[in-house]
């Protein structure tokens, strides 16, 4: 069957609810909790503060290093082994790599912030997921930055080009799928996390970018807004269809 | 003409434009980026004139000299001691900084500050390698016995202190408890159980409050509120 | 401890000798708790737990196993803790540290004990196949009592559980809900009394766990049969503040229990 609508009655550039709250985290410098329809992320920076072993150390700036996990009890299916995976790993360090061009650590050389992302529920679009609440977790933490980083999934279904794709989406069975997390920096509109599964054409890479373009502005707006209601009202939610 | 996209005292993130064109400077917490000056950090805007630098709503303490600080004592060395003062790097109480009295050669260092206590310090010198110097020789400065201690949003500690002292010396008074506030955001107190904890609560409530005006009145009657609850 | 400490802990100990927390509370105040079933849509069950700023999470998943030789008429559970990173500078990244086994050995022991759970009616097949629940808590911020939350998430989460749909093969069709609940047969529930000097107090925040001398945690079910025992810290206890210890634990648990409402044997946890 061809897919013509989307199983969830969204539009096709339309994203899943989010939900979005700084500061959740007490004990961290910075916090943040994104939700985005059944994938949820909650993200803690701590530092900058001394890295060891030494020889990590980089005399010229500090390091941020992410930690990408997802609970055992997150998704459907088997339960996750706790501890690192290899896909874990990878994640973690596209993660970090999203964020390496905004960090400003100059100021901190040989220290390190580290930036921890755990998945208590994951339904397709995890790591999009934990960069959008990490992202927010390190402006809360004060870490200067040139800019905050939003991240989501596009993609393709069939003929369809689409935004933010649901688990049943990525596994439609009928026809092909091609799953595209992006990361970008809302100001200068460059890219820092780019990967794909499936297969699709440069044309429809450049085309499924642009339809992300509407909900990328969303989830900027929903970030900037959930950091303002910490720091205007005492923290609230910021909730959006 | 240069455009400014931004008013005094608006809260912005990261990465927002706050003024286009040439005619603003881009001050502390910004960055210019050819014809745009932009957010660095998280913080309140502050105008002044043609220039933009940003107040910063959260972040580690980052040390200066002559700041009265509150640290743990994490480690003794040969030089001295080795204090965590609550920013991203270790501080250093050397021998001679330590106290007026004179120090021999092989004494137990841990008699004079030991691992795990606090200490109330100033800052003498921060080098451009990030090494931080304490002194205890000083009024005021000593360990801290007894009490309880509390950490706050550094950023928020000018407001606890007030103008002139005028907050501290406010809660001070009227709670009858000694405090003693870090620039780092650590805070000792010391007093009467009630009294104390109404100080407490005073200033985590500067904290949470601290973007509002009328700060000081408010803070005069939550606590007269809580003598009488008392 | 250094002299700093030994000297902030007296001054916590005078506090308490009127009766006063560091937060306010008296002795044996609890702080708000929150207990929210069906968190994770994903797992099977779920519960997040809050208390003040300590927050929980603990979820179910299920399996199909073979049962254990020795008992092949029954499924079982496991429990894991991970003390995340993310919740406390203090915890590192790593498998879990001694810390985090001690909480889930004695929550197992106490949901073990305290028959939660009747393994009998896990069997699907004797001697060939059993459901075996996966009980996973994490800390998501640590403020003291993570052995109380952990206990009350786990149980939450157990209350929460439903089973998914198994396919003529055996194998388990997560997507599909079978609309069968796990029938939770009891409503064990662990309080922790802790011991500062010669104060027992319960639920501390961080900065006063930091001083504690010793603690008895006691799980008891509704009748007040006590299920599980464990006492931790250095100093010892006497027969008289074990006997205190007890009966504090049991009458809070009652308290905690009401928070649970409709759990328990038949009950339609909230959902």
């Amino acid at each position: 069957m061809a897919y013509t609508k989307r199983h969830n009655g969204r539009k096709f550039d339309e994203t899943r609810e989010i939900v979005a709250k700084v500061g959740v985290i007490k004990n961290a410098d910075g916090s943040a909790y994104y939700r985005q329809g059944d994938t949820e992320a909650y993200a803690a920076v701590y530092g900058p503060r001394q890295l060891y072993p030494s020889f990590l150390k980089d005399p010229s700036k500090g390091r941020i290093r992410c930690y990408y996990n997802m609970l055992p009890f997150s998704g459907m299916g088997d339960r996750v082994r706790p501890g690192p995976s290899r896909r874990s790993k990878e994640i973690s360090l596209v993660t970090e790599k999203a964020f390496q061009p905004v960090i400003n650590l100059e100021e901190f050389p040989n220290t390190v912030v580290d930036v921890f992302i755990e998945l208590t529920q994951t339904d397709a679009g995890s790591r999009c997921a934990g960069i959008c609440a990490a992202s927010m977790a390190l402006a809360d933490a004060g870490i200067p930055m040139k800019d905050l980083v939003v991240a989501v999934s596009v993609g393709k279904v069939g003929k369809r080009l689409l935004v933010d794709l649901d688990y049943e989406e990525e596994a439609y069975e009928d026809e092909p799928v091609a799953d595209m997390p992006i990361a970008i920096l809302p100001r200068t509109r460059e890219i820092t996390l780019l990967q794909m599964d499936g297969q699709i054409t440069k044309k429809e890479i450049m085309d499924a970018i642009k339809l992300g373009e509407k909900a990328i502005q969303k989830i900027y707006n929903i970030q900037k807004e959930a950091l303002r209601a910490k720091f205007a009202n005492g923290g609230r939610d910021v909730k959006r269809k | 003409m240069g455009k400014l996209l931004v008013q005094q005292k608006q809260i912005v993130v990261p990465g927002e434009v706050l003024a286009e064109g040439m005619d603003y400077l881009p001050g502390d917490g910004t960055f210019r980026d050819k014809n745009q000056i932009v957010a660095n950090i998280l913080g309140l805007v502050n105008l002044k004139g043609r220039l933009i630098k940003l107040i910063p709503l959260a972040g580690k303490y980052k040390p200066k000299r002559d700041d009265l600080v509150i640290g743990r004592v994490t480690d003794i060395v040969s030089k001295g001691w080795v204090v965590d003062i609550n920013c991203a790097y270790p501080a250093m109480i050397t021998l001679r900084d330590a106290t007026a009295d004179f120090i021999p050669k092989d004494a137990d260092l841990s008699r004079y500050f030991n691992i795990g206590d606090y200490v109330i310090a100033r800052i003498t010198r921060v080098t451009s390698q990030n090494l931080i110097d304490l002194s205890m020789r000083g009024p005021m400065l000593k360990k801290l016995e007894g009490g309880r201690l509390i950490k706050i949003n550094p950023t928020k500690v000018p407001r606890v202190i007030g103008k002139k002292a005028s907050m501290i010396n406010l809660i001070k008074e009227k709670t009858d408890c000694q405090i003693l506030v870090g620039q780092n955001g650590l805070i000792w107190l010391n007093g009467d159980p009630k009294g104390e904890i109404l100080a407490v609560n005073a200033i985590l409530k500067i904290e949470r409050e601290s973007h509002l005006s009328g700060l000081t009145e408010e803070i005069e009657k939550f606590i007269d509120e809580g003598l009488k609850a008392i | 401890m250094s002299n700093a400490n030994r000297t902030f802990k007296q001054h916590l100990i005078k506090n308490l000798d009127s009766n006063v927390r560091y937060d306010l509370r008296k002795k044996l105040e609890f702080r708000d708790v929150k207990v929210e079933l069906g968190v994770v849509a994903k797992a099977e069950g779920s519960c997040k737990v809050t208390i003040g700023d300590t927050i929980v999470i603990a979820g179910t998943k299920l399996a199909i196993e073979e049962p254990y030789p020795d008992r092949p008429e029954e499924g079982s559970f496991s429990v894991n803790t991970e003390l995340l990173p993310l919740s406390s500078p203090d915890f590192e990244t790593g498998p879990p540290g001694i810390e985090a086994i001690e909480i889930s050995r004695v929550v197992d022991r106490t949901l073990r004990e305290g028959k939660a759970v009747d393994f009998k009616k896990l069997l699907i097949k004797k001697g060939e196949a059993a459901w075996i629940i996966f009980i996973d808590i994490v800390s998501i911020n640590d403020d003291g009592n993570l052995l109380d939350a952990a206990c009350m998430a786990a149980l939450g989460a157990l209350l929460n559980t439903e089973f998914p749909k198994v396919n003529k093969d055996g194998t388990i069709d997560y997507k599909t809900k079978s609309g069968k609940k796990l029938l939770v047969e009891s409503m064990p529930l662990l309080v922790t009394v802790y011991k500062i000097g010669r104060h027992l107090f319960l639920d501390p925040i961080r900065a006063e766990e930091q001083f504690i001398d010793a603690r008895l945690s006691v799980g008891t079910l509704e009748d007040g049969t006590i299920c599980a025992l464990q006492k931790g810290g250095d100093a010892p206890l006497t027969l008289e503040e074990i006997d205190q210890m007890i009966d504090i634990a049991t009458k809070q648990a009652k308290e905690l229990r009401k928070l649970f409402k409709g759990g328990g044997k038949g009950g339609k946890g909230k959902k």
